[in-house]
């Protein structure tokens, strides 16, 4: 085993702990700096065996009950790869998000919005071997939330990625061109310009299937592999 | 190659976002923190129609060597209030000290196959989390290091934008003098690493995190 890290470290483009637009981050971030690890075997390997530890692939969000899931259907494709621009393959993404009208499922979600007894807004799916994955759900609605006055998420989809290894996690949210409710969000803006645009999928009519569902692309990238000496 | 939805000069890690507090139908999944049984740990089926628990697969496992132990904790804020919309993860190596990875190539070293030696827990009402697994066996660290039992932990929820990483090693255990991570924690800070042994249960070790305040527990940048 070497001593060189496996995985390259955070980049400009990862937001801070503590962000203080976005409330919850005050009371809830550490105050002391980070300790810097060597990365060890512990920290470059991960599990792969995703049927075993969570379960199969739930990849159509829109026929998980008797009947179809209501609002606007759309496809979500794309890769996920490596910082070297290396797809991942076989590597699992969890989704949740809420419904077309805004609404979670969660208990504790309980704003003035309908729920859909026909979704539940949760998913799975593993990258091919090309790194691809796709998924079909529906567009999800904006909601208020607690923030500040009059505070609104823009409409966005949660995504988990566990990659290779502990140290290629990557918990995100995957957000829609031209909602205008992104320059004025406390959680994306936490991330700094101008790399917000990482966030946001890309329209794409090829991804779009005639007389059923919006395309929507969207790459993500994890850590590393870092480079190392032989390569620099 | 470009990538789909970004313009290639920004090509770069994806940033982190928060879970935010309605997780629970989409991440713990039934047993999640079970490594070693086929109970429900983990989950919180509670905090959503029963038709929409879809994470509830039950895990079917055979015999996992090593000793059987339980974790137990909770998440604290700044002021001292238990966290109850936080999520725990854990990563650990099997008895042996192998990890159920391929990027653990140690092939001379047993793997169990039922053992994956990941976990995944919300956190309760008043902050608290269970995992149920193995003591983990020593793995090696840089150079000719050994690194003392220890299992990785992530810490996930609302008003945490990304995961904030720790790792708890075990009160009792051989090692900590000689381990190459805790070394280079301030020493008066090391002790909020260690989980402690619960008086009267001697398979129970004691972990809670501290996400800010006096006893703010060590985070790590790995």
């Amino acid at each position: 085993m070497t001593d060189n890290p496996a995985y390259t470290r955070e980049d400009l483009g990862q937001p801070p702990s503590l962000f203080g637009a976005y409330g919850s981050t005050v009371a809830r971030s550490p105050r002391q700096p980070l300790v810097r690890i060597p990365q060890t075997l512990t920290e470059i390997t991960g599990p792969a065996n995703w049927d075993g530890l969570m379960g199969g692939a739930m990849a159509d969000l829109t026929r998980q009950h008797s009947g179809q899931a209501q609002g606007q259907r759309i496809v979500v494709s794309g890769r996920v790869l490596d910082e070297g621009h290396r797809p991942v393959v076989n590597t699992v993404i969890e989704i949740w998000q809420a419904n077309a009208a805004g609404r979670y499922i969660h208990k504790k979600d309980q704003w003035d919005a309908p729920l859909d007894p026909n979704f539940t807004g949760a998913g799975r799916v593993i990258t091919d071997t090309e790194g691809r994955y796709r998924y079909v759900t529906v567009h999800p609605g904006a909601y208020p939330w607690g923030n500040h006055h009059n505070a609104w998420r823009p409409s966005h989809i949660h995504l988990s990625l566990l990659g290779p290894a502990f140290a290629t996690r990557l918990v995100t949210q995957m957000y829609f061109p031209g909602d205008p409710l992104i320059p004025i969000d406390p959680i994306i803006s936490a991330v700094a310009e101008p790399y917000r645009q990482r966030l946001v999928s890309r329209f794409d009519l090829a991804t779009t299937e005639p007389n059923w569902a919006l395309g929507y692309l969207f790459d993500i990238v994890l850590r590393g592999p870092a480079a190392t000496p032989m390569e620099a | 190659m470009g990538q789909d939805n970004q313009s290639p000069e920004l090509f770069g890690q994806t940033p982190w976002q928060t879970v935010g507090p309605f997780f629970h139908y989409g991440l713990p999944w039934k047993g999640g923190a079970d490594l070693v049984g086929s109970s429900d740990l983990g989950a919180r089926p509670e905090l959503m129609p029963r038709e929409h628990y879809l994470l509830n697969q039950p895990t079917v496992r055979g015999s996992i060597a090593g000793r059987p132990i339980e974790i137990v904790g909770q998440v604290f804020d700044a002021g001292g209030v238990p966290v109850s919309d936080a999520m725990i993860e854990i990563w650990q190596a099997n008895a042996a000290g192998r990890y159920n990875s391929p990027d653990d190539a140690r092939e001379h070293l047993p793997l169990d196959a039922d053992f994956i030696g990941f976990g995944r827990s919300a956190t309760e009402e008043d902050g608290g989390f269970r995992f149920n697994t193995i003591l983990p066996g020593r793995t090696p660290g840089p150079g000719n290091s050994l690194q003392a039992a220890h299992i990785a932990v992530g810490v996930f929820g609302r008003g945490l934008l990304k995961r904030l990483v720790t790792r708890l090693y075990f009160e009792g255990e051989e090692g900590h003098d000689e381990d190459p991570i805790l070394a280079l924690v301030p020493p008066a800070r090391r002790a909020t690493l260690i989980a402690a042994r619960v008086k009267g249960a001697p398979a129970t070790y004691r972990f809670d995190i501290h996400l800010q305040g006096e006893h703010e527990t060590v985070f790590f940048d790995c």
